[in-house]
């Protein structure tokens, strides 16, 4: 459903993305996984035109984009079809939980005012957020926050969901509530790409996990495949070091 | 105090605040809410780095802030007549503090612009929004929220500001005592006087502006 081949993208001199391909199913959860400054985030960034890459294509839903050269209105059309999750939520903080759903409903894909509420109040209360829906971003907690921000995504109903690191800037102990509408996500057959840190989630949830370093693609298989038999020496590496892998 | 005092402060009371109320105010409120047009509309083509027209704005800010405002209302006034364009008093003043005033105010709601987040613009983006519908429904109004003080400041600023109209023979409040005095000859009195009144119009701007504050505060910026 989501191809993109050869994505290159540099910062000034510093190589970010050195020819990334990939492949996302539908129903697929990929989780992404890497060190710092692997170029994950910056990867699911191009992937959704918000930075431009230096190269590379995509085929997303039978339709081939030249990531180099979107225009900007062609970037909007095809972020219709997508949502994002940002690493600190970025929910609107002049507009109600329940506002910041609507929001991309009635302004960017023009759904009735009553029937775009109806679907926010359901997203809301899939992510278990009905009771908060008229509260402002800044009276909520950063997981409470979070749910909403996907509440905003899956409102819409996208093929797709890119999320950046989700968790990383939760505390440990709300991280668990975003990690648990995530899961329900990935249950009832939500095609999901996740750049995380959460090596439970990768394991335990993700039907294809990717391991990247250095902008590059290391190594991509089953959650089993590369938690327990990695191919690689870089994947072994990086999997001991860090915590939440080792049985 | 002699009663003669009395009775010019009190005979001349309303023959200032009427200037001050049919003239003063209207001319505030046309001038400032043109301002803002202009305001916003320079600060949008900065913040996006619209070529060629950053450039023109920049040029524009760069003049109008770096004369004095008494020079320009001269220089439309008495100087534009020579090129063959002569503009009613009132127009002028409208005009220039228009003008004047835009060009603080653009630079105020540029670093308002510049002040959110740039993850507001992102998740308007990955909400499926092009850029001018996220500045209008989520930046601008955050902006907006941050530049009302100082805007506000701008506005009472330019009430007084409005007294230099009086050089151009607009007759607003200040023109209004000066020529009360020129009759009468009571200077202290009739300043103070006419100096009260923009006091009061001060006062009544600065509780509008809490008020204002109160409204908006509805949301918060939060740190992120």
């Amino acid at each position: 459903m989501l191809e993109i081949q050869n994505v290159t993208k540099s910062f000034g001199a510093l190589e970010v993305l050195r020819g990334v391909d990939l492949t996302v199913e539908k129903g697929d959860v990929a989780a992404i996984i890497g060190p710092s400054g692997s170029g994950k985030t910056t990867l699911l960034r191009c992937m959704n035109f918000l930075e431009r890459a230096g190269s590379g294509t995509m085929i997303f839903d039978g339709e081939r984009v030249d990531l180099a050269r979107v225009s900007g209105k062609e970037a909007a059309r095809l972020r219709r079809k997508t949502a994002f999750v940002f690493q600190s939520y970025n929910l609107f903080r002049n507009k109600t939980a329940l506002q910041n759903v609507t929001e991309g409903l009635t302004v960017a894909r023009k759904i009735p005012r009553e029937q775009a509420a109806e679907t926010a109040r359901r997203a809301l209360r899939k992510v278990g957020m009905l009771d908060r829906a008229d509260h402002y971003p800044h009276q909520l907690s950063g997981g409470q926050q979070q749910r909403v921000a996907i509440a905003r995504a899956i409102a819409p109903d996208p093929e797709i969901i890119y999320f950046d690191e989700p968790t990383s800037a939760l505390d440990p102990e709300l991280t668990g509530e975003v990690l648990a509408v995530m899961r329900q996500l990935a249950e009832e057959g939500m095609t999901m790409l996740v750049v995380t840190h959460e090596m439970g989630f990768a394991r335990n949830v993700s039907s294809k996990v990717v391991f990247m370093e250095d902008g590059r693609i290391v190594e991509s298989g089953t959650a089993r495949e590369l938690f327990e038999h990695p191919r690689q020496q870089r994947t072994r590496a990086f999997l001991q070091t860090v915590p939440g892998v080792a049985e | 105090m002699n009663t003669r005092l009395l009775e010019i402060l009190a005979d001349s009371f309303p023959k200032i605040l009427i200037p001050g109320l049919t003239v003063t105010i209207p001319l505030t409120a046309i001038s400032f809410s043109l301002a803002m047009v202009i305001a916003v509309a320079m600060a949008l083509v900065q913040f996006a780095r619209v070529p060629v027209l950053t450039q023109l704005c920049r040029f524009y800010i760069w003049v109008f802030r770096g004369t004095p405002l008494l020079v320009q209302l001269f220089t439309v006034f008495f100087g534009m007549p020579k090129m063959g364009i002569r503009i009613d008093p009132f127009p002028a003043a409208v005009i220039v503090f228009s003008l004047n005033e835009g060009a603080y105010c653009a630079e105020t709601v540029r670093a308002a612009l510049e002040s959110v987040p740039a993850g507001q613009l992102e998740a308007g983006y990955c909400a499926g929004m092009t850029w001018m519908q996220t500045m209008r429904r989520i930046i601008l109004p955050q902006a907006m929220r941050t530049a009302f003080p100082p805007l506000s400041n701008s506005l009472i600023a330019m009430v007084k500001d409005t007294s230099l109209a009086a050089n151009i023979t607009v007759v607003e409040m200040f023109r209004a005592a000066e020529q009360i005095n020129a009759r009468v000859y009571e200077p202290l009195a009739l300043y103070i006087e006419v100096g009260l009144i923009y006091l009061m119009f001060s006062t009544v701007l600065t509780w509008l502006q809490r008020a204002g504050e109160r409204k908006l505060g509805a949301y918060e910026n939060q740190e992120v």
